[in-house]
């Protein structure tokens, strides 16, 4: 499968932060979630992947191609969603259009029309009156009316509400059928990325923890809940990290087939959620460090 | 085509896709040759990921079920039938052999075998 996105031993450090030793690669055609806590790394990277940021090591290349010789012919194939307003406030959408229009060559007004249509915004009203899931649309329509290969979003469903979040995870999916564009997302909230999602890039503290598919973050993690009595010094090495409480403890293994014959029948074993995952690494950390 | 996707299952999406389109082709629901949605179609029917549908097919491919032809989609294969034929074959050839070797153990040779076979095949029609 081609990659579009490809990062090799990125290297970006600011004043306490750093992203470490980065490298990552996201597949053509498909979905990728990216998660991680606050301060993770996720804007840093996705602004590397934009080059509004330059590594201080790596290389980054976008549909195999390098910023350094073809900074523009990729950004004419990226469409960027951000989460907050990049338009001017005063101007309105049809305006706003005329002012980016020039800047691509693959610039389509019907399709332009026909998103305009479908997301049911309007042309002649100043863009500081739109509510947030309407800027959300307005920014997408944009992006969409370029041919954009690859969409790149940063935090798109933060702030809004359920029922636009469906919308918009079924506008996502109308995208996918054709199977020659990629999305590359981050988000806080894991359960959107159920409905949608193809791959999971899971960062922490500025490194890549895993990039998989889907299902088989439940086929490899579990959260084994139990007695306390079950840990001993062998049993917890088993765990990322583990939660304990007078009332038993609480783990999660990335060695699913492995903690059912060791626990089988007597502690439960369940699928994980993104959110334990993302909950129990952190936790592992602070302890490990 | 019905498939019924259960989120509080503990089983996996996609092994909830494959036995339903699994049952589907064994019950003859979906027929031979007959055209299954693309992957593609099936993950946004369905509100699910693209991979997980992709996953399915794989497996339904791999065990012979569907194939698929690039560019064109996936189909029920006609292979199946032919496969469930080939395992019967087999039973039959290994029940044979028992009746084989134990025609021998008692001196029965090849000519009474057969005569005692069409007897018994024609009293069963």
């Amino acid at each position: 499968m081609e990659n579009v996105i490809e990062l090799q031993h990125v290297h970006k450090s600011f004043d306490g932060f750093q992203l470490n030793n980065l490298s990552m690669t996201i597949k053509k055609g498909f979905v990728t979630g990216f998660i991680g806590g606050n301060g993770a790394g996720k804007s840093t990277t996705i602004k590397l992947m934009m080059n509004l940021l330059q590594p201080d090591r790596g290389t980054i290349s976008i549909f195999g191609l390098n910023y350094k010789d073809h900074e523009k012919e990729i950004k004419q194939r990226i469409g960027f969603v951000f989460d907050e307003n990049i338009f001017y406030e005063n101007v309105t959408l049809a305006e706003m259009k005329k002012i980016i229009k020039p800047a691509y060559v693959n610039w389509d007004d019907n399709l332009f029309h026909y998103y305009v249509k479908t997301f049911e915004l309007p042309l002649n009203k100043k863009i500081k009156s739109f509510s947030k899931g309407m800027m959300m649309k307005a920014s997408l329509t944009i992006a969409l009316s370029h041919h954009a290969e690859l969409i790149i979003m940063d935090e798109p469903t933060s702030g809004l509400d359920p029922s636009f979040r469906r919308e918009l995870l079924d506008i996502l999916h109308n995208l996918m059928q054709d199977g020659e564009k990629t999305i590359f997302f981050s988000t806080h909230l894991t359960t959107d990325l159920d409905r949608i999602a193809d791959y999971i890039t899971f960062i922490h503290k500025g490194k890549h923890i895993f990039t998989k598919e889907i299902y088989q973050i439940e086929e490899e993690y579990a959260i084994v809940k139990g007695g306390i009595e079950l840990l001993d010094k062998d049993t917890e090495r088993e765990f990322i990290s583990i939660r304990k409480s007078n009332h038993g403890f609480e783990a999660l293994t990335a060695n699913k087939t492995r903690a059912e014959n060791i626990f089988g029948g007597m502690a439960l074993i369940e699928k994980p959620t993104l959110e334990d995952i993302m909950f129990y690494t952190k936790k592992g950390e602070e302890h490990y460090v | 085509m019905q498939i019924i996707i259960s989120n509080n299952s503990k089983g996996p999406i996609y092994k909830q896709i494959y036995a339903q389109i699994k049952k589907h082709i064994l019950t003859n629901e979906l027929q031979q040759g007959q055209s299954l949605p693309s992957m593609r179609q099936l993950a946004k029917d369905l509100d699910i990921s693209v991979i997980t549908t992709k996953r399915a097919y794989e497996e339904l491919e791999k065990n012979g079920f569907i194939y698929s032809v690039v560019g064109k989609g996936s189909f029920v294969s006609e292979q199946n039938n032919e496969m469930i034929k080939e395992r019967k074959r087999k039973v039959i050839e290994e029940q044979l052999v028992t009746a084989i070797q134990n025609g021998k153990e008692i001196g029965i040779n090849l000519n009474e075998l057969k005569e005692l076979l069409t007897m018994l095949y024609r009293e069963e029609e």
